[in-house]
């Protein structure tokens, strides 16, 4: 049995310590907005918080996040209305939307550690999550503009 | 009279042994006290350093030392993808810190990132390259403290004997090439010692 912490709800499930944390996410906790694009750690879509870093839920055996709290997209925020969130509303981001909540969460600890990133902090945050669409530009217009929103003490 | 003989060669003999005491004092200032004086043979020691160097260049030790701010990866020592970068602390930076995905043990599999629980890269104040450098000049910048992490030359051999992110490289997971035998490499490196540390040219 693991014990763990998913967006601030405990849950206990009965697997194999080995099971990559994303496996788990998605078949035992039904958590399905963190997707899986190569299962190597190459892609960044299955990019979730743990402990507010930025893991590869496919290569995380599913043992290092207990004890730990992981935040999914469907965490991020109460009501969608995290700053990136709003952002990427506003600035109507996705293309197929497949990479995007890992996008997000990456974005997430940058937007965090640098609230006024320049155009180089999104490219050494960013460019480890692959959009297959080629959204970039709108990704970095869209990170631009919720640092402006979370200065301006907007966002939930 | 013989009493005095006595007293006087103690008296020598205590004298022999502070200046010796001093001597070894001020040799200790100059240099570790792994080798003595007469251990001293700068062809020796230069020979035994150049035995070392090719670990010091293998992929799976020069990879983390690279001459630019990007770690290396793979055999052929290609900027690492996703625009890793040093960081501020040689750990990386924002949602591409080292630790992220190199986790405390070696994912199973080839091309899985390997893992150790210390893994990171030298940091930007202390940057320990070893891309590009020559025998001779890796072997000034591993002898000198200022740019060697503080290190006596007794405890770079502790810390290439010992150090868990240094054994990594000969325990790399699968996939990875190996460098020339531990055992050998940090041998060479005592004799190096032994013999004064000479540098090559
Ligand atoms: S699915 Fe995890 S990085 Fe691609
Ligand atoms: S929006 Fe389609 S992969 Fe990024």
């Amino acid at each position: 049995m693991i014990k763990l912490k998913v967006n601030r709800k405990e849950y206990t499930v009965d697997i194999n310590p080995e099971t990559p944390l994303l496996w788990v996410l998605r078949e035992n906790l039904g958590l399905t907005g963190t997707k899986f694009g190569c299962g190597m750690a190459l892609c960044g879509a299955c990019t979730v918080h743990l402990d507010g870093e930025a893991v590869r839920s496919c290569v995380t055996p599913v043992a290092r996040a207990e004890g730990k709290e992981i935040t999914t997209i469907e965490g991020l925020s109460l009501d969608s209305g995290h700053p990136l969130q709003q952002a990427w509303i506003a600035e109507d981001v996705p293309q197929c939307g497949y990479c995007m909540s890992g996008q997000i969460m990456s974005a997430a600890v940058l937007l965090r550690e640098n609230p006024r990133p320049a155009d180089a902090d999104i490219d050494a945050a960013m460019a480890g999550n692959i959009c297959r669409c080629g959204a970039y530009q709108r990704i970095r217009r869209a990170i631009h503009l919720a640092a402006r929103i979370q200065g301006q003490g907007g966002g939930r | 009279m013989e009493k005095t003989d006595v007293s006087s060669q103690v008296l020598t003999q205590l004298a022999v042994k502070i200046m010796l005491v001093i001597a070894a004092l001020c040799l200790g200032a100059l240099a570790p006290s792994t080798w003595a004086a007469d251990d001293r043979d700068d062809a020796g020691a230069r020979a035994a350093f150049l035995k070392a160097y090719p670990v010091f260049m293998h992929p799976r030790c020069l990879n983390c030392h690279p001459a630019g701010d990007a770690p290396l990866q793979g055999d052929d020592s290609l900027p690492h993808a996703q625009n890793v970068q040093r960081g501020p602390e040689g750990r990386g930076r924002y949602a591409l810190k080292c630790a992220n995905c190199h986790q405390a043990a070696n994912l199973p599999g080839e091309n899985l990132p390997p893992g150790n629980p210390k893994w990171h890269m030298p940091p930007p104040g202390m940057r320990m390259v070893f891309q590009g450098k020559s025998p001779g000049d890796l072997c000034k910048q591993l002898k000198d403290p200022a740019q060697n992490g503080g290190m006596t030359l007794e405890e770079l051999i502790d810390h290439v004997s010992h150090d868990k992110l240094v054994l990594w490289g000969w325990d790399p997971g699968n996939g990875r090439s190996k460098p020339p035998s531990h055992v050998e490499f940090v041998d060479h490196l005592r004799t190096w010692v032994k013999k004064g540390a000479a540098c090559p040219e």
